[in-house]
């Protein structure tokens, strides 16, 4: 076991993992942070999408040591700071983009990495920039329509 | 549109808690002192098991216990809730369905033995360590040589054929004496390719128990957690209900899968109370895939005769329906009772006979997979009147048309044994018509041609048998349980509602949906009411959430309840105006007496029945709290037609969906948002069915594509943004709120209208393809295409 | 997964000690490597993240040359290179966007997946594939499926890539998983035309010499037209099959000429 440090959400945190502690065991496991799902073993569904130093990752595919230092976002915190859903959650739930909840947060996460490289796409780049997450229940529709609201919000 | 109550696409509250991380899924619970479950799964298909040594597995680090089906030779196995009884009378076959493998091994998967231990990685290690001493045995694969003979699935059942179920039997000679005389016949062999729901939160279960009061809890991710309490507890595990708690937290997705019973819950309820510490189980995305029952897997061949007129003469019908290894809870029921009884669709064909030889095979069992029975029949058959449609040179709307039940012939009996009580199909097609824009396919064709694409277009209807179902009918039909629904109404002292319902919402939305209905029958804000539902110590029994049936039958039975409590309020009402109940009227949350000014709130009557001062105690009880069991009169019928577009690459065989648009016939609508948004996962399903998605079984019983990588997932850049409508209602006659269900409509419709317009599309290029078995991949449509 | 130690060296040379030691395997972007792990396919003592190290970082563009750190992701290049868009545009579509985010060139070229895509830009552009102890042509890189010329221990550390005049990658994906079902880079250098194939053989990566030929002597599409693949050594699977394949390759290199 080796203990590792990094902000999450704002916070420094820091616990105990072994190497093979993957990021998404060490968020949901270690911090209590079950928000961030996972919904396979082959890095395809990005239920577990947060954001390391920015970027989109899935959290199931990168050791919690690897995150070591780095600035960790994951979707409980993405509300303001008041506690209010945040501008994209909002569109979510404004345009039914989500149904039974599971691969919602990491669709939120996808949505936020595509808002800020590309703060105006299209239909066509969003549905392309979803590519690595899979939903069951919207047919993506509703999902394409939120992250465009959030887009003109 | 209503802006609240009924028709009101009010915002979802239970997106809150999901949107900001907070649902809290099977999986995020923790129960303290919690051990990790591995299963060790069969890596063969069919094998006799010599024996198991677990002894060096068992002295490895952090193993808490070991189980085998040794162990598990005292409980009951695993029940199937549906007996078909065949169409000689017979009953089904009924193989046992052990929880941990008893001798033998029958499909890759089967689980042998679980190792529990103080980690998942350490149980790993520790059933990587058994020796299990494995005959490996012919796999029994392909449907119809597993009836012929050879490798039984079973020994002591002596065949691989679970039943041979004629429907309707007296039909048969009739039905084939007008297919012999017929002036056209069209036959379609066809293929309904298996598939695995993959619901996006993989299964989960978690034993608790509680040794000083004998309690046993199960966390699961269930669609109907009083389900499981009755086959788990009754035939499994004989644990009476008040000693047996089942919670379905926040569900991930079902579509079907999580309805059934299965192993691994029973195993992590008994193991919690053998080894007297909560014992959890996961499973990973790969263990899912062998693991959840699997949808559909039929092989059919459908006969439909026409006369010269293009009217339908007679449909008949011959389906093998793979149930892999196992019965799965209400496996036998699907390609029956929810497939035969579907094969007159919209149309008034006076004739059919439908055969269905269910088969045992050394795969996954097979089970409800959203639409369950009633894609296969849908599809079947609107594939063959697409295809007599281009062989008599006729026009697949209009064949359709021509063939319609009329509006003014509800309720119409079909000769498969459904009442429809309403339905206006030429309505949703003349709606189809404008919505999809039919008329511009030319102009658009012409501009594919241009891009080098083939372009066509696919039509079909659908009609579905939902809301399951009245009791006394399907325990005339096998059913082992009732499909009542339950709710009770608790109306708080200060005037807020909480409601206890037995069905479940994975997805559904009934937080936000069931509140707005009693909103609009009391008049308060949909905020006052809350839904509890999930927990079988705090909810009325109820048999769940499938077949499109949480708001026709368990939306009813809280109507009933709350027309109880209503009832009641109005009571206390007239006691408190010193008038008659009779003369009370309740508006706007205002209790009143008819042609006075005198009224009372809603607030003052539920704090009154709390606080009984000035109250009637010798003719009513203080409370306000009723519950109601609702069992449905009928099946509900939602209808509608579907039209898709698609381009076609000659080259590479790639199909795209260029539009997608469906108009459904729900009845009455509760919250339009919700049902939109319904209609298009179901189409994302369907799509996927028709294009993508596979369950292939090499034929030594290996699933080959077993994970995403190999098993291909509608994602987004697969779809395009979807056109639907559900503007023609014909509201339900026989249930309170006139409603139909909308969860399987787009996956029943959809296949077919895909298909259809592939066809279409090559046809129109000059290809001669009259079927392509789903899916329609690249490969398979390149291939057809270049013979 | 099996249990291992994780260590994350912060320079090269700390990193190829770590990697001398017997069981010790090179951790790049992970997003191959972990399933695998996950699976319990893989089992190795030491895993040696080689993420966090800055000189294995980056890309550079003189003279005709795209040179790119072993450790860029694939978003990385994407984002980047301006002088070779047909790479860029290959490193955007690998995967998904948090895929292209941690997964990286020299892992990917490591790995050699017959159904990856930079294989197929590095031999259609003869990449130089540098190492800590030697360049290697990308034509003597590869070694069949999942196999290179990389010794044990031996970590890739740099990627040049020779500026075509024109190139283009077709890929045609696999409906699942994303990978290239089949996947035709086209460079054309002067009068040298090069075609790479991933995603259709059972070899691997390869160049389809008849069409760099043919190519050679009328760079347009139609000179494809009467050119065959030979299905025998093509990969048949539940996505297609032998011949479907072969009809890939040629559809796609023309289509990638047609683009170029």
């Amino acid at each position: 076991m080796s203990t590792v440090t990094m902000t999450v959400n704002g916070k420094s945190v820091s616990g105990e993992v072994e190497g093979r502690t993957l990021l998404s065991d060490f968020v949901r496991n270690n911090l209590n942070l079950t928000g961030t799902h996972i919904g396979c073993d082959t890095s395809q569904c990005g239920a577990c999408v947060v954001h390391v130093g920015g970027k989109a990752v899935k959290s199931c595919t990168i050791f919690a040591i690897e995150a070591e230092g780095s600035s960790v976002t994951t979707i409980e915190g993405m509300a303001n700071p008041d506690g209010s859903l945040g501008t994209i959650q909002q569109a979510f739930q404004d345009n039914h983009g989500l149904q039974c909840g599971f691969c919602t947060p990491g669709m939120v996460m996808s949505a936020a990495a595509l808002l800020e490289e590309n703060p105006n796409p299209t239909e066509t780049e969003i549905r392309e920039y979803l590519e690595g997450n899979i939903c069951r229940c919207t047919g993506y529709h509703n999902i394409v329509k939120s992250i465009q609201a959030a887009a003109a919000a | 549109m209503s802006d609240k109550g009924i028709g009101a696409s009010s915002k979802r509250r239970e997106d809150v808690r999901f949107l900001s991380g907070n649902g809290k899924y099977t999986d995020d619970i923790n129960v303290r002192g919690q051990k990790y479950v591995h299963f060790l799964r069969s890596d063969v298909a069919h094998g006799k098991i010599n024996g198991i040594d677990t002894g060096e597995a068992a002295s490895m680090p952090g193993v808490a216990g070991i189980f085998t089906g040794a162990d598990f030779a005292e409980v009951g196995g695993l029940p199937c809730g549906w007996q078909v009884t065949d169409r000689f009378g017979e009953a089904m076959k009924e193989p046992a369905h052990p929880v941990l493998a008893q001798g033998k091994v029958r499909h890759v998967g089967d689980p042998i033995a679980a190792v529990v231990a103080d980690s998942l990685e350490q149980a790993r290690d520790a059933a990587e360590a058994i020796d299990v001493d494995m005959e490996e045995l012919p796999a029994v694969m392909d449907m119809k040589s597993a009836v012929a003979g050879g490798t039984l699935v079973h020994d002591e059942l002596e065949t691989n054929l679970c039943y041979d179920w004629g429907f309707v039997e007296e039909n048969k000679d009739a039905v084939d004496e007008a297919i012999k005389n017929a002036h056209h016949v069209t036959t379609l062999e066809l293929v309904n390719n298996r598939l695995v729901p993959n619901a996006m939160e993989p299964r989960v279960a978690i034993g608790d128990y509680d040794a000083s009061n004998d309690e046993s809890t199960l966390y699961t991710t269930s669609q109907n957690p009083h389900v499981i309490r009755l086959l788990m507890g009754a035939f499994v595990l004989q644990i009476p209900e008040h000693k047996l708690r089942v919670v379905a937290p926040d569900v991930g997705g079902g579509f079907g899968s999580k309805i059934f019973h299965y192993a691994e819950e029973a195993f992590c309820t008994l193991a919690a109370r053998k080894l007297k510490v909560p014992v959890k189980w996961t499973a990973s995305r790969s263990e899912a895939f062998i693991s959840d029952a699997h949808g559909r897997d039929h092989v059919t061949k459908i006969e439909l005769a026409l006369d010269e007129k293009g009217m339908f003469q007679a449909v008949r019908t011959d389906t093998y329906a793979n149930m892999g290894a196992y019965l799965s809870t209400f496996s036998t029921s699907v390609p029956t009772w929810l497939h035969g009884t579907l094969m007159a669709g919209n149309y008034k064909t006076p004739l059919i006979y439908v055969n269905v030889k269910a088969v045992f095979t050394n795969t996954v069992p097979v089970d409800a997979y959203r639409g369950a029975g009633r894609p296969e029949a849908t599809f079947q058959l609107e594939r063959v009147i697409d295809k007599a449609a281009r062989e008599l040179g006729m026009d697949p709307i209009e064949i359709r048309r021509k063939n319609f039940i009329q509006k003014e012939e509800f309720p119409y009996a079909t000769p498969v044994a459904l009442e429809y009580d309403t339905g206006d199909y030429v309505a949703t097609m003349d709606k189809l018509q404008e919505i999809a824009d039919l008329d511009g396919f030319e102009a658009r064709a012409s501009e594919s041609r241009q891009k080098g694409l083939l372009r066509g277009l696919g039509i079909n209807c659908y009609i579905e048998a939902c809301g399951i179902a009245p009791s006394n009918l399907v325990g005339m039909l096998g059913a082992r349980a009732g499909l009542y629904e339950s709710a009770t109404v608790r109306v708080n002292a200060t005037g807020s509602i909480t409601v206890m319902t037995g069905c479940h919402s994975h997805g559904q939305s009934h937080e936000t949906t069931f509140p707005q209905v009693i909103a609009d029958m009391i008049g308060i804000s949909e905020d006052q009411v809350h839904i509890q539902h999930g927990d079988t110590s705090n909810t009325p029994m109820g048999m769940g959430t499938y077949g499109s049936r949480s708001i026709a039958v368990g939306g009813a039975a809280m109507v009933r309840a709350t027309e109880k409590i209503i009832a009641k309020a109005k009571k206390i009402a007239a006691h408190l105006m010193e008038a008659s109940a009779e003369d009370i009227e309740l508006k706007d949350g205002s209790f009143s007496v008819v042609g006075t000014d005198k009224s009372v709130g809603w607030g003052d009557v539920c704090l009154t029945a709390y606080v009984p001062h000035n109250y009637p105690l010798d003719q009513l009880e203080p409370g306000l709290e009723e519950t109601a069991f609702y069992d449905p009169a009928n099946f509900t019928y939602p209808a509608g037609a579907y039209a898709c577009e698609v381009e076609v690459d000659p080259e590479t065989g790639k199909v795209d969906i260029c539009s997608f648009a469906a108009t459904d016939d729900f009845g009455n609508v509760i919250n339009p948002m919700v049902v939109d948004g319904q209609v298009h996962g179901g189409i994302a399903q369907g799509v996927g069915q028709a294009l993508r998605e596979h369950a292939v079984y090499n034929e030594d019983g290996q699933l080959v594509s077993g994970t995403f990588m190999d098993y291909s997932m509608p994602r987004a850049d697969d779809l395009p943004s979807f056109v639907v409508d559900h503007s023609c209602q014909t509201p339900c006659t026989h249930n309170p709120l006139g409603v139909k269900g909308c969860g399987e409509a787009g996956a029943i419709g959809s296949p077919p209208a895909v298909v259809n317009a592939v066809l279409d599309a090559l046809n129109k290029g000059g290809y001669n393809v009259s079927h392509i078995d789903m899916p329609l991949s690249p490969s398979r449509v390149w291939s057809a295409i270049n013979g | 997964m099996y249990d291992f130690a994780l260590q994350r060296p912060q320079s090269l040379n700390e990193a190829i000690e770590a990697l001398s030691v017997e069981g010790a395997q090179a951790l790049a972007g992970g997003q191959t490597m972990i399933p695998t792990l996950k699976n319990r396919l893989a089992s190795p003592d030491v895993l040696v993240s080689i993420g966090g190290i800055s000189e294995l970082q980056g890309v550079s563009e003189t003279d005709g040359t795209v040179s790119i750190k072993a450790g860029t992701t694939h978003g990385v290049v994407a984002a980047t290179v301006e002088s070779y868009p047909a790479l860029a545009s290959l490193a955007g579509n690998i995967g998904d966007p948090a895929v292209r985010n941690r997964g990286t060139i020299g892992g990917s070229l490591a790995n050699n997946d017959p159904s990856a895509c930079y294989p197929a830009a590095a031999l259609a552009s003869n990449a130089s594939i540098t190492t800590n102890k030697r360049t290697i042509s990308a034509s003597d890189f590869f070694m069949g499926l999942f196999e290179t010329s990389l010794d044990e221990g031996e970590l890739i550390t740099q990627v040049d890539f020779p500026v075509p005049d024109a190139a283009n990658y077709q890929k045609f994906d696999q409906p699942a998983s994303r990978f290239a079902l089949v996947g035709v880079f086209v460079a054309k250098y002067g009068n040298d035309v090069r075609v790479a194939v991933t995603g259709a053989s059972e070899d691997g990566v390869f160049r389809w010499s008849e069409a760099e030929s043919a190519l050679a002597g009328n760079f347009s599409s139609s000179a494809i037209d009467g050119l065959e693949v030979d299905p025998e050594s093509m990969i048949e699977d539940i996505h297609g099959s032998r011949s479907y394949r072969a009809n890939l390759v040629k559809v796609m290199t023309k289509r990638a000429v047609a683009a170029c």
